[in-house]
């Protein structure tokens, strides 16, 4: 039974129909897997086996009784940035160490409503602030495809866990490229939707103006499943669009095999393909960009004439808002609490405490940045820079259907290196942060390894709201 | 760019920081300052501010009450209570 973990959701949605396998026995296989690679991998902070097993038998008696559901049995494992009531929710850092979610998030909720089994939590940077999966409060996770390798973060524990067959499926998000990056960098698929289009309710709050959930899978068509489910207006997230999701899988169903990408434009901006980029990162996209041809698109070079000032903007914008929703953790209603006589003592010791390294540097610059005698200089002249970087992307989606791009400028890094140099792991989402900035959709799709054998991954950017165009496109070039 | 006072920065911030933290992060994050403040180069000031990653604004819902956490659910995660109470250091003299 162990190749069952390997299907793809797709693949065991139709097994679990057929009835060729229960969601008991899918269940047990992965948690098995999960529990042995703890040691190696370490793609959880939480593994949940009794109340997996306990939600994939209540699944199986669904389905004997006939009742269907999109994911009815199917194994996800969460971010351990989204509530799942009863599991424990820490973001990956101490200060949230014992918090239980008394409440489901509503991309939870609407999994559950679903079907799906909550494996468990999977690790990531702490409150999502990085690229490496290393500023865990709980220890890194080690990349599954290139051994000894960073998995990429924030969402490094998703793509863990789905690249090293631990989970069908997974969510994460994605404030600059926290859900694209690491699906790069471990071989799999991974959507950061439109801003809006995916609830954040009930998600831990990094940075509001840019945060979105997405799924993290093996296939376009996974991701596609899972956008179904969680995508759509909701009433607990005021920043939710209201236009109604379209239906996702199967988009692509109609297109001509022989020219899938026929009558589509693929933009090639300039700036993405410059002297900072691996060999082996550019060669594979631009196989990647041939291979579209090949498949009816036409190519264009595009410019993104202000994408150099874009990690100065995300992390003036990005740290600003994570220092105003860091702010909650005081020590005051949950998590952490070191006890002080009086209150501001116990408001610094508190965090001081519970935030590691990473965070509080983030912490600091947005407090600065937002401070007196600052806030015009930084804050709003970097909010002013974003609306030149939006404005790019429009004017480039004015010429063509889709962007064509690498994820991120080089292949994953080993493990402990550029620990001490906060810039030059910043400069690793140069590729990512723009489609945030301007709101965007974008997909990471596996196109290659090196010759050591690292994944590398093509993005596809498309304007808000574009995912059925975005997807149509992924299906085409995705590996087969 | 002007300096970057990590005292007064970390006091807004509520974190106390220890002497190595001070040494480190006051000496990182001038760089990362002096970096980020590239953007002062660019003419800027007949720009609207862009706030969100979409223009439709965050419209509010209805004012309809609905029933909120269970009490118990909420303050099982309390760091301190007394009875119903989360429970503070003094705040006022």
């Amino acid at each position: 039974m162990d190749d069952i973990r390997h299907m793809t959701l797709a693949q065991a949605l139709a097994g679990l129909r057929a009835k060729r396998f229960s969601s008991v026995e899918l269940t047990q296989a992965l948690l098995g897997a999960m529990e042995a690679s703890q040691r190696d991998i370490h793609a959880f902070v939480t593994i949940d086996a009794e109340g997996a097993l306990a939600q994939a038998a209540e699944a199986d008696r669904r389905r004997a009784a006939g009742e269907e559901a999109p994911l009815l049995g199917a194994p996800i494992a969460m971010k351990d940035n989204m509530n799942v009531a009863g599991q424990p929710c820490t973001a990956s850092s101490r200060i949230l160490e014992g918090y239980v979610a008394p409440y489901d998030a509503t991309v939870s909720a609407r999994l559950r409503a679903a079907g799906a089994v909550f494996l468990g939590r999977t690790n990531m940077d702490e409150f999502a602030l990085g690229s490496t999966t290393q500023t865990s409060a709980f220890g890194p996770t080690e990349n599954p495809v290139a051994r000894g390798c960073i998995p990429g973060g924030s969402s490094g524990g998703s793509a863990a866990a789905v690249g090293g067959g631990l989970a069908l499926a997974a969510l994460g998000t994605d404030t600059g490229g926290s859900i694209r990056q690491p699906a790069s960098h471990c071989g799999i698929v991974g959507l950061k939707p439109t801003y809006g289009r995916v609830s954040r309710y009930g998600v831990v709050a990094c940075a509001s103006s840019l945060d979105q959930v997405g799924p993290m899978t093996k296939t376009v068509e996974d991701a596609a499943l899972l956008m179904d489910v969680i995508a759509g207006h909701d009433p607990l997230d005021a920043t939710t669009l209201a236009a109604p999701a379209p239906r996702l899988a199967g988009c692509w169903e109609g297109m001509d095999p022989a020219r899938p990408l026929a009558g589509m434009t693929l933009g090639l901006p300039k700036e993405y393909f410059g002297d900072g980029l691996d060999p082996e990162v550019r060669a594979l996209t631009e196989a990647a960009a041939k291979r579209a041809e090949a498949l009816g698109a036409a190519l264009r070079e595009v410019s993104l004439p202000h994408a150099g000032f874009g990690i100065p903007t995300y992390y003036i914008c990005m740290t600003a808002e994570v220092s105003a929703n860091l702010a909650r953790f005081d020590g005051v209603r949950y998590g952490l609490r070191v006890p002080r006589e009086e209150v501001l003592g116990q408001y610094l010791a508190t965090r001081a405490q519970g935030f590691g390294a990473e965070t509080k540097r983030r912490i600091l610059l947005g407090t600065f940045v937002l401070s007196s005698g600052y806030y015009d200089a930084y804050y709003n002249r970097a909010q002013k820079v974003r609306t030149l970087i939006r404005r790019d992307f429009e004017a480039a989606f004015a010429g063509c259907d889709l962007l064509l791009a690498p994820v991120t400028p080089e292949p994953a890094w080993p493990l402990g290196v550029y620990q001490d140099d906060p810039i030059r792991n910043y400069l690793s989402d140069v590729l990512t942060v723009g489609a945030n900035l301007a709101g965007c959709c974008a997909i990471a799709i596996p196109a290659g390894a090196t010759a050591a054998g690292k994944p590398v991954g093509l993005q596809l950017l498309g304007p808000a709201l574009g995912e059925a165009t975005l997807l149509r496109a992924a299906h085409a070039l995705e590996p087969r | 760019m002007a300096g970057f006072d990590i005292d007064r920065v970390a006091l807004l911030a509520r974190l106390a920081l220890t002497e190595d933290e001070r040494r480190i992060f006051g000496a990182q994050l001038e760089t990362i300052v002096a970096y980020v403040d590239r953007i002062a180069g660019l003419e800027t000031a007949e720009l609207d501010a862009t706030l969100h990653g979409h223009a439709e604004g965050a419209p509010l819902r209805a004012d309809t009450p609905t029933p909120g956490l269970p009490l118990e659910a909420v303050l099982a995660n309390a760091p301190a209570r007394v009875d119903d109470e989360i429970r503070m250091p003094r705040v006022v003299e």
